[in-house]
């Protein structure tokens, strides 16, 4: 049981986040709730890769015993990286909106027609 | 032509390369960096067609990253490439090249012109990357750099609200789909300890962890392509964006469809091979989402009076043409009790051929008609057709043009779109006569939208506020005019085409033991 808890973090942060995309009208919040669902996911691979006392899997001078696979890890980082471009464009977006509508409120930045 | 290894990864780098290099060559001049940038793209695109004849002669080719063999092909990356690949990634030369083409003087007067051209190329890189990559991760790294590129793309012109709304929506539904698309990723790589996909096409259970991750690749992958009811986005990042950023942005949705193609008949082949059931039910699925999208589609574009995104609602009815022949393939599956495999009738050969024939046809056709758009906003600064009228009798050449392209798109014969439609019409009617009546019934609407348009831009009274509207330069011309020679080309010799590409693209996509075969060598 107590090794299903990250996979429930997992699973409350997505949805969080996608309560946040969804119900909520400011634009900063649907930000967050984007780099919510970034960071279940990056849990969720982090979490993949965790086996209960491995080493770093070095294998000059290794003590011996299980070695954890690094994959997960580095494709961690990369999603980190790749988040936080997407990030900091998602909030330059926000300013240039902010400069042209004069609000954050989803429902009034509606020169788009249907 | 054999051609070395290393033509394979070089597709992707020199676009790449470029594109870091383009801010340093604009300190020499503009005309310099416009110089290199389509160089670069030419250069490019040759490449891309010497290793495309080479693949579609001697077949699939892979190139092993940070290795000379193939040694440890489960945790190394790789690039494979197959008839679909190559297929896909001429479709991206020609709509890349194109597009800078076209910028050349559409672009001019706006400033910020090397970060324009930078994003061009590294959007350029992505999606050959997206096409050419045969590992998961890759893939959503690629599709990632293209998602970032193209979105701030959308957002060039800055000074109009509108743009960076749409350039907001559009990241927003990249960043979902694609942190949606990792999830699958990582489901698929927690049981199978692999990220390869020829590996995990290989050792693929359909457990219960795989089915969610299917269905979270194919939602994703159709959201990002712009599948009905997750369109939202794509008529309004279209029509915003700057002409030629839409035609490229076009490759890139076709992209993500390609993934879906690559996810469904490669990752899961195996498992539709064995079980008739799951693809049944993929198959209705996507046939209903397909004709949605071609009838909300039309239904849509009838009612806009912004010519841009009039046609890019026509762009979103002719996804749900690609879609239908996936749709159908896996639709028709049948269960053989005697022989226990899973038997497909051969029109469904036919509906997949249509559909990866019309990928190529849509690209031409519907960017072609938003390079007329851009032509007419650059020479009248008007988009609203209420506004415009009489321009025929001062642009010859796009009126022209816009003819082709109508006919074209509305499955004209002998243009182009009529080649594919017709293997889809003439296949889909064998699972499902409704299937094949609402697709031409809205082959017919684009006709209707296009013939009121035609009509109201380009013929009636001169009118006052446009009497000094001139014929847009060479350039423009030019970029439009290579297109129309392919589509013509396309139109006139589609046995050439259908025999030498299509085929060999439809008999790759399906043969995924032979992809499993090419990494793991005979299996």
């Amino acid at each position: 049981m107590i090794y299903n808890i990250p996979y429930l973090a997992v699973v409350a942060l997505v949805l969080i986040g996608l309560y946040a995309l969804l119900f909520k009208r400011n634009l900063i919040k649907m930000v967050i709730g984007v780099t919510l669902i970034e960071s279940g996911v990056n849990l969720f691979l982090i979490t993949l890769g965790y086996r209960e006392n491995s080493i770093a899997p070095i294998y000059t001078g290794s003590p011996g015993g299980i070695m954890s696979l690094p994959v997960p890890q580095a494709l961690t980082l990369t999603s980190i990286v790749i988040g936080v471009a997407v990030l900091a464009l998602m909030l330059s977006l926000v300013i240039h909106i902010y400069r042209h509508y004069g609000t954050l409120d989803v429902r009034k930045i509606r020169r788009l027609k249907e | 032509m054999n051609v070395p290894d290393y033509f394979i990864p070089l597709v992707v780098a020199l676009p790449l390369l470029g594109a870091f290099l383009t801010p340093l060559v604009s300190r020499l001049s503009g005309k310099a960096r416009n110089a290199f940038v389509v160089i670069v793209l030419g250069v490019n695109g040759i490449l891309i067609g010497l290793l495309a004849s080479d693949i579609l002669t001697n077949g699939i080719r892979t190139y092993v990253f940070g290795a000379t063999d193939l040694s440890l092909p489960v945790v190394r990356i790789l690039f494979e490439v197959d008839a679909m690949s190559v297929f896909m990634a001429l479709i991206a030369a020609i709509l890349s090249f194109v597009g800078v083409l076209y910028s050349l003087s559409f672009m001019k007067e706006y400033s910020g012109l090397d970060k324009f051209y930078t994003l061009v190329l590294l959007m350029t890189a992505g999606m050959l990357g997206m096409m050419l990559t045969g590992d998961l991760f890759n893939f959503f790294v690629f599709l990632e750099i293209t998602s970032i590129a193209s979105c701030a793309l959308i957002a060039f012109w800055t000074h109009k609200g509108e743009s960076v709304e749409a350039a907001f929506k559009y990241i927003i539904i990249s960043a979902i789909g694609a942190l949606f698309i990792l999830f699958a990723i990582a489901l698929l790589y927690g049981q199978y300890n692999a990220l390869n996909m020829a590996v995990l096409a290989n050792s693929i259970q359909y457990t219960f962890l795989d089915k969610i991750a299917l269905v979270i690749l194919i939602a994703a992958l159709a959201m990002k392509a712009g599948l009905v009811p997750m369109h939202m986005w794509l008529p309004d990042s279209y029509g915003s964006a700057p002409a030629p950023v839409t035609l490229i942005l076009i490759g890139t949705t076709q992209a993500s469809l390609y993934g879906a193609f690559r996810v469904i008949f490669t990752v899961y082949g195996g498992v539709f091979s064995d079980t008739a059931f799951a693809s049944n039910v993929i198959g209705a699925f996507l046939v209903i989402l397909a004709l949605a999208t071609m009838l909300i589609g039309v239904i849509m574009a009838l009612r806009q009076s912004n010519l841009k995104r009039m046609i890019a609602y026509v762009a979103v009815a002719e996804i749900g043409y690609m879609v239908l022949g996936i749709g159908v393939r896996l639709n028709a599956a049948l269960y053989n009790e005697v022989t226990q495999t899973v038997v497909w009738h051969p029109y469904t050969t036919t509906a997949l051929q249509g559909s990866i024939l019309h990928i190529m046809n849509d690209a031409l056709t519907i960017g072609l008609l938003f390079l007329v758009a851009g032509s007419i906003y650059y020479a009248t600064k008007k988009i609203s057709v209420d506004q415009l009228g009489g321009l025929a009798r001062k642009m010859k050449y796009t009126t022209v043009f816009f003819v082709i392209g109508l006919l074209a798109a509305a499955g004209m014969p002998p243009l182009n779109g009529f080649v594919s439609k017709l293997l889809i019409y003439e296949s889909t009617y064998q699972l499902n006569p409704i299937i094949a009546i609402v697709a031409i019934l809205a082959s017919i609407m684009i006709l209707a939208v296009f013939v009121k348009v035609f009509h109201a831009i380009f013929l009636g009274p001169e009118q006052e506020s446009l009497k000094t509207v001139k014929e847009v330069p060479k350039p423009m011309l030019i970029a439009m005019g290579v297109i129309v020679c392919i589509i013509l080309f396309f139109g006139l010799f589609p046995e050439f085409v259908i025999t030498n590409i299509v085929e060999p693209a439809t008999t790759a996509i399906l043969n995924h033991t032979q992809y499993i075969g090419a990494v793991l060598g005979g299996v």
